[in-house]
């Protein structure tokens, strides 16, 4: 079975730490921050690099702080690929 | 700080430095944009009213209803809604939501209404207005959250409380026979000529907020037909008055609450 790579995004500001994503997720991709946020809540963070884009957590998730990305065939051929962290960006096109 | 700091750049520099798919192509899932605000609800961490507020959004974006939706908010926890959802809103007395609701449909028929109502306002306070609006079968959505308690009061005894349960008020547990069964409201209204599509669904878990969002939609569609009331119940949690982990509280919604409150719906335009 091929693996499906999701990945997500979590507004850190906005989240309260309620866990309820950590039990809706089926990969355990999710844990909780050892930092807390400006109104003081441990966050939420991604810890493993198992996510495969499932949408459950976002889905439970009460404030609406996560976004859930997932690799399309599509865009497999087309990966924007980020060299260089300080100026420029390159991007490079994978056949 | 400057050590959190410097972790958190090496964090994000060995974030950035992998190939990213957080591109705009590969969305499969985000917050609703224009009919949600992007503040912080003051909601408590994981209560279930945020999650209906974010498929209301959701279901009003995707049918692109923005400028057609009026909701209604009462007293509760949801008396703040109109904070959070970016769409016209009306404050009703307590208990009066459906009553409020009624006058802007016959007022402005083309109009999608819903109101958004908690369980102490519906089911206590309310009762008779909302027995009546679903009897008069006028077009409007009415979303009822039950969590078995006033919330935003404390923790009070509600009348959708279970038995036994422990509340500020019933301390001891409620008692059956001197504070009587909890009312089931849906099963009350589902019973009315004039509602259309009774159901009760609820948000603990993705299968069930799926399905809360389908409901969302069958309302709308149906008010847009002109066919009556639409009720949708949604079991709740309350981790702040029950005194629990919202993980837990979503436990115990499970093992105790849709018990005497089974999902499914209760009215359905084919009868079934």
């Amino acid at each position: 079975m091929a693996k499906v790579k999701g990945d997500i995004v979590i507004d850190i500001e906005k989240c309260k730490g309620c866990e309820l994503c950590i039990a809706a997720c089926p990969q355990g991709t999710l844990e909780k921050s050892k930092h807390v946020n400006q109104k003081g809540y441990l966050y939420i963070v991604k810890v493993e690099d198992n996510c495969t884009g499932c949408a459950n957590c976002a889905l439970v998730c009460p404030d609406a702080v996560i976004t859930v990305y997932r690799q399309t065939s599509k865009a497999k051929q087309q990966v924007a690929k980020i060299s260089n962290v300080t100026g420029d960006l390159t991007v490079t096109v994978k056949e | 700080m400057s050590e959190k700091k410097m972790l958190d750049d090496q964090h994000y520099e060995e974030m950035i430095q992998e190939e990213s798919i957080c591109i705009n192509d590969n969305i499969v899932y985000e917050a609703p944009k224009s009919a949600l605000y992007d503040t912080p609800m003051h909601y408590c961490p994981g209560c279930g009213h945020g999650v209906v507020h974010r498929l209301l959004a959701e279901v009003i974006e995707e049918m692109g209803i923005l400028n057609d939706v009026i909701g209604v908010a009462p007293v509760g926890c949801s008396v703040l809604a109109y904070n959070y959802l970016n769409i016209d809103m009306s404050e009703a007395a307590h208990g009066r939501a459906s009553a409020v609701a009624t006058g802007i449909k016959r007022v402005l028929p083309e109009k999608l209404v819903f109101s958004y109502q908690g369980d102490g306002d519906l089911a206590a306070i309310g009762t008779g207005e909302t027995i009546h609006t679903c009897n008069r079968g006028e077009n409007i959505l009415i979303i009822f959250i039950n969590n078995g308690i006033y919330g935003m009061t404390g923790g009070q005894m509600a009348p959708t409380t279970l038995p036994d349960m422990k509340s500020t008020t019933s301390p001891f547990g409620r008692d059956v026979i001197t504070m009587g069964a909890p009312l089931k409201m849906t099963d009350l209204v589902a019973q009315l000529p004039g509602t259309y599509y009774v159901t009760r669904q609820s948000v603990h878990k993705p299968t069930n907020v799926r399905k809360m969002k389908k409901a969302i939609q069958k309302s709308f569609e149906y008010q847009k037909q002109n066919k009556g009331t639409c009720f949708i119940e949604v079991v709740s949690n309350c981790p702040s008055n029950w005194k629990m982990t919202p993980v837990e509280s979503n436990k115990w919604l499970e093992d105790n609450m849709l018990p005497y409150y089974p999902l499914g719906d209760l009215k359905t335009p084919d009868g079934k």
